[in-house]
């Protein structure tokens, strides 16, 4: 489930002509608050997750926080797969 | 009243690591009108001295124009200071519906709001014609301003990779289902001068049933053969949905920004934006400024034509002197330097040389992205600019970057 959240991040988010080749990505590097991903972005990588693991994500549990690094991303998802 | 020492100690350290960062912006105090050469005292209490502006949003020279004077003056006479009230009470002369419709006809489109600013009409516009069944698609690099209004907005967020189509058209796909799919783009942007592919984004958004919204704060009165925009530039005049732009650049540059678009957007706003219904309408002098600036536009396309001539100029004789640049069409021209020290060194050293530009770096542009961004006027003329390029080839040659890549740059001052 790592690998493939963060193959999205890298696709959706790092720009391949622009210099984010340099950036360095694996399941702890902060991606909300190091600017990888802004808040507007965000929307699209919850509707990535609730598609991908049939999941429903609520708004209140899509923070910043709980969305900071693709190990809590993997905690929150296992969470709701749980309540599936 | 309560002002406790913690607080005052607290806010103390914020502005001290603020400065340790090497992050704390200083204001120079200018002692002359706006132009290209100006009169400046840097440090504070430092003599004056007369250096060439490589950074003002002065894209048209128009700032000072003794004709744009005069209309202010004959408005602050017959029209006095200023209103003391809001649009919809008591702040509307009829100079005001003239700028508006005088905006309109300039910019091609069917109706014209003001606001004090297009930070005020970008923070106001998107809250007044979307909700929350809508969705704002923005280009990842759009003004801060552009930020802030849509931060304020009930509508769904989205991004695109900054001026990539196919992510933008992957994600008009996505929002199918929304009432409204708003494209948000700056016209030009202002740290990079690069321009997006509005023909694409009309095409994209005409396939998609979207709308377009374009901030042209840095191209309304010079890009495109008669300096209305990047719409005209593109070839799609008429055909964008709301236009943002400012009074505060190219077109006279004292203050005062608009929403510009579908008549409907606009009427909207005007019931509606609260930076527009709860701020003071503009000030007479400023609005008959504005009026003869578009009246000077109107009748010759001699200063943009100049503009477009120094741009040229300027981005071949930088390229060719071995400094790294931004691609663009735009007057706005960054030196690339990623490092942010360096950046503050070149533009020390350049101002000791007679010329007036500042360095860019986080947070105002991406970590390693340190630049000096030079600004073109048609109050430029090439022997000038001849002067400043050989100043900047001498400060150049002295931290040994001329000719240097990107690459060669990061190695001898890293990022």
């Amino acid at each position: 489930m790592e690998d493939v959240i963060l193959e999205y991040i890298r696709d959706e988010y790092l720009d391949e002509d622009d210099d984010d080749e340099e950036v360095e990505l694996d399941s702890s590097t902060p991606i909300i608050s190091s600017g990888i991903v802004d808040s507007f972005s965000m929307v699209s990588l919850k509707r990535f997750l609730e598609k991908k693991y049939s999941i429903s994500i609520p708004d209140e549990e899509a923070s910043a926080e709980a969305f900071d690094t693709v190990a809590s991303i993997v905690q929150l998802v296992q969470r709701h797969q749980g309540d599936a | 009243m309560a002002y406790p020492s913690a607080i005052k100690q607290a806010y103390g350290a914020q502005l001290a690591e603020i400065r340790q960062r090497g992050l704390l912006k200083e204001e120079r105090y200018i002692h002359s009108p706006q132009a290209a050469n100006i009169d400046v005292e840097y440090p504070a209490g430092a003599d004056l001295k007369s250096v060439t502006n490589l950074c003002a949003n002065n894209y048209l020279g128009l700032s000072s124009h003794p004709e744009v004077i005069q209309a202010a003056h004959k408005a602050l006479d017959e029209r006095g200071y200023g209103l003391s009230s809001v649009r919809f009470i008591c702040g509307t002369q009829d100079i005001h519906r003239q700028l508006e419709a005088a905006l309109t006809e300039f910019l091609g489109t069917e109706d014209t709001i003001l606001f004090p600013s297009c930070m005020d009409a970008n923070a106001g516009v998107f809250e007044a014609f979307l909700g929350p069944e809508d969705v704002i698609i923005s280009d990842r690099l759009v003004h801060a301003s552009i930020v802030d209004g849509i931060r304020l907005c009930k509508a769904v967020t989205d991004t695109y990779k900054h001026a990539n189509m196919k992510h933008l058209a992957q994600k008009l796909e996505e929002h199918a289902d929304k009432r409204i799919r708003l494209i948000v783009t700056d016209g030009v942007f202002s740290m990079d001068g690069d321009l997006p592919p509005l023909d694409e984004i009309c095409a994209l958004a005409e396939k998609h049933d979207a709308m377009v919204f374009v901030d042209d704060s840095h191209s309304t009165g010079f890009m495109g053969k008669t300096g209305r925009g990047t719409h005209e530039h593109f070839g799609v005049f008429g055909k964008i949905d709301v236009i943002t732009t400012t009074l505060g650049k190219a077109l006279g540059g004292a203050a005062g920004g608009c929403v510009s678009g579908r008549k409907e957007v606009v009427e909207l706003c005007r019931q509606r934006a609260r930076p527009y219904l709860f701020s003071n309408t503009m000030a007479p002098p400023l609005v008959a400024g504005a009026l003869k600036v578009l009246d000077i536009l109107s009748g010759s396309t001699e200063r943009r034509d100049k503009l477009e001539e120094n741009t040229k100029f300027w981005r071949n004789g930088l390229t060719e002197a071995g400094f790294v640049t931004k691609k663009g069409d735009s007057p706005i021209v960054p030196v690339m330097l990623y490092n942010a020290k360096l950046s503050q060194d070149i533009a020390r050293d350049l101002f000791n040389e007679g010329i007036y530009v500042i360095g860019f770096f986080f947070p105002v542009v991406p970590q390693g992205q340190a630049r000096i961004r030079t600004q073109l006027s048609a109050g430029h003329d090439i022997p000038l600019l001849e002067e400043a390029l050989a100043a900047f080839k001498r400060v150049g040659e002295k931290y040994g970057i001329l000719g240097l890549d990107k690459k060669g740059i990061i190695e001898k001052y890293g990022m």
